[in-house]
Order: structure tokens, then C-alpha cells, then sequence
């Protein structure tokens, strides 16, 4: 039996979706069979960050109202093995899917497939309770800055109401030199307010620009940390136990400080 | 609304202005509860306790936060009250 796993944010352009290639990605590289879903139905982008926008035929929309097969839909990802993506349909709209079709859909996938990632769209209405009817987790994606945050809060209290309760968090486009400057929240100042636990910290870097210009993710370019971070992320995923990067340590460590100081200055 | 003025006073890193204007967003966020409504039950709060306590309400500071719940799974708001107590009413001990 697979897994499904919601990738969900509240606020949009945080890097859900690029989230969700990388893991997906990463999961076939650790020898997984994996579906990514994209229900953001009338923005899809999943399709285009993972290059296989050429490649779509049928679409969600298409499965759950039988218009084709599961199978016929799902577009196998030619140079990750195992790596399948169901598209999101481009010209309908949220309403086009229910959430107990969304649960029968990602049951069916299970029998087949160890992990199904399932993209969800901003917001917290139709499109995310689509994406979160069939989830048995739930990774929150957040940047450090004060309108993501107070979306991820939000979004961790409506899981709770959907029964989600295995609920993590990843912290995307941290930098390091900003929080060191006390510019910007750091690892432990968004654990603190969130209070839910960490699966990874993705450092900002250029590279998933780069790749994602390419159709590439980031995770099969050694160079790019954070291809490095959603290797790592992917391990933890899987149930390894991948300490923290460097990069990371540190951060956690200099927020602590930057913390302790801090509050001295407020008295 | 809560005097901050110690707070910003030295001009803090943007971080922590951002970490302490959150916290209380998510506060209000999770429990409905308006930075008004929390001043009217400031009032209320002094009106009851002065009846039996001569309390420094220059220094009173009552606020959200968020605590996690006694098994530690889940985090729940929980209301923090620092009252400084001056004298107790009717008798001649002071509190320093």
C-alpha cells in the first residue's frame, strides 16, 4: 500500500510545485514508484517544471469523470524511472473535481504506486480540499516571511479539521546572509511559530531558476544546494534518518544566538 | 493595544519585529480573538482583580500565546497575564 502525500502552502509562489517535482524526483531515484497529481485544475504548472508539458493526452479531469483509464493519463517520466505525473486539466475549472472522487482516485494509486504526491493550488478553498480529501500526510512548503507563515498557520489548523495529522514542514528559499543580518526569520523563529515539525530547509539558490527554465529539477544537478536539500528531504521522507546540512546546522545555531540576543536588547 | 514602546525602542533586527508582529497575528488568527477584544478584557480583568488587589496598572501586561498542550502534541492558545501586585487590599504588606 503507497502513501499520499499533500504538498500544500496556503499562499501561492512559495514553491509548492517545485517542491513537488524535486521529491517526486528524488523518490524515483531512491528506486520508488511515484505519481505526482496536480490539482491546481485551470493553472497547472506541474507539467511544465517537470518538461513534460508536450507529453499531456488526458488530464485529472479526464480520469475522474471516465473519460479515460488512470493509466492512459499518467505520463511516465522518461529519465526518472518510476516517476509518473497526472495532469491537472488546463480548461475547466476547481469545481470540475469533488473531494470523494479525489479519494478514490488516490486509493486506486496506492495498490499500485509506493508514494503519491499530490500538488495542491493557494488558497484554502474547492482545489485545496480536492487536494487534501485523499492525503495521509501533509508537507506544508513556507518561506521566511511573515505573509507565508501566517498562510502555512492557517493551513496547519485546516489540516488538523480534515484529520490530517502527520503534518511537516519545509522552509524554502532561506538566506543564510539575510538572517545572520537579523533581515530575516530564521529555521528555529518559523518552527517557533508554527510549532510543527521540520523536514527540511531548502537554501535559496539561483540554480532552480536554471532548471527549472529547462524543465529540469534541481535534485539531479549534484552541484545545487538545493537540489542537495530535496535529496535530503526525499531520504526523510522514506524514513532515513539525514541529519540536517551544514548550511543548516549553522543557521539553526546562529538563530538560536541572534535569538538569546535579541531578546536581551528587548528588556 | 499593548505598549511596545520598550520593544522598538532600540529598533530592532526586521527579524524579530517580524517574528513578534506574527505572533500575535497568528494569535488573533487561531482564536478569533480582535486586539480590541483583548483590551476590553484587559479592563475587565484589572476592574475585577483592583477589588481585591492594588495592582500597578501602568505595568500590566496581559496577552496570547501560544503553549503546547500537556501531552505536548498539539499547541493550544493560552492567555498570560503579568499583573505586578503593589498591595494587597486591607492589609499593610507591599510587594516589591
Amino acid at each position: 500500500m503507497g502513501e499520499v502525500i499533500v504538498i500544500t502552502s496556503g499562499k501561492g509562489g512559495v514553491g509548492k510545485t517545485t517542491t513537488t517535482a524535486n521529491i517526486g524526483a528524488g523518490l524515483s531515484l531512491e528506486g520508488k514508484s511515484v505519481v505526482l497529481i496536480d490539482t491546481d485544475i485551470g493553472l497547472r504548472n506541474l507539467d511544465v517544471v517537470l518538461g513534460l508539458e508536450n507529453r499531456i493526452v488526458y488530464d485529472l479531469v479526464d480520469v475522474v469523470e471516465g473519460v479515460c483509464k488512470i493509466k492512459q493519463a499518467l505520463i511516465k517520466d522518461k529519465r526518472f524511472k518510476g516517476l509518473y505525473l497526472l495532469p491537472a486539466a488546463q480548461t475547466r475549472d476547481k469545481s470540475a473535481v469533488k473531494p470523494d472522487q479525489m479519494i478514490t482516485l488516490c486509493k486506486e494509486l496506492t495498490k499500485e504506486f509506493d508514494y503519491i504526491l499530490i500538488d495542491c493550488p493557494a488558497g484554502i478553498e474547492q482545489g485545496f480540499k480536492n487536494a487534501v480529501a485523499g492525503a495521509d500526510r501533509a508537507i506544508i512548503v513556507t518561506t521566511p516571511e511573515v505573509s507565508a507563515v501566517r498562510d502555512a498557520d492557517r493551513i496547519i489548523g485546516l489540516l488538523e479539521a480534515n484529520e490530517i495529522k502527520d503534518t511537516r514542514l519545509i522552509v524554502n528559499r532561506i538566506k543564510m546572509s539575510m538572517v545572520k543580518r537579523g533581515d530575516m526569520l530564521s529555521i528555529a523563529d518559523v518552527i517557533d511559530l508554527l510549532a510543527v515539525e521540520l523536514i527540511g530547509v531548502v537554501p535559496d539558490d539561483e540554480k532552480i531558476q536554471a532548471t527549472t527554465n529547462r524543465g529540469e529539477p534541481a535534485i539531479s544537478d549534484t552541484k545545487s544546494p538545493a537540489g542537495r536539500a530535496y535529496r535530503n528531504i526525499t531520504k526523510r521522507i522514506t524514513g532515513e534518518n539525514v541529519p540536517l546540512m551544514d548550511l543548516e546546522e549553522n543557521k539553526g545555531l546562529l538563530g538560536s544566538l541572534i535569538k538569546v540576543f535579541g531578546r536581551k536588547q528587548d528588556k | 493595544m499593548f505598549d511596545f514602546s520598550g520593544l522598538f525602542k532600540k529598533n530592532p533586527p526586521s527579524r524579530d519585529v517580524a517574528k513578534e508582529r506574527l505572533k500575535l497575528v497568528l494569535i488573533n488568527d487561531r482564536t478569533g480573538l480582535s486586539p480590541r477584544t483583548l483590551e476590553e478584557l484587559r479592563v475587565e480583568i484589572t476592574k475585577v482583580i483592583s477589588k481585591y488587589l492594588e495592582i500597578d496598572e501602568e505595568s500590566l501586561d496581559i496577552q496570547m500565546t501560544n503553549t503546547r498542550s500537556e501531552d505536548g502534541t498539539t499547541v493550544v492558545p493560552a492567555l498570560i497575564a503579568n499583573i505586578p501586585i503593589k498591595k494587597v487590599k486591607g492589609k499593610a504588606t507591599t510587594r516589591k
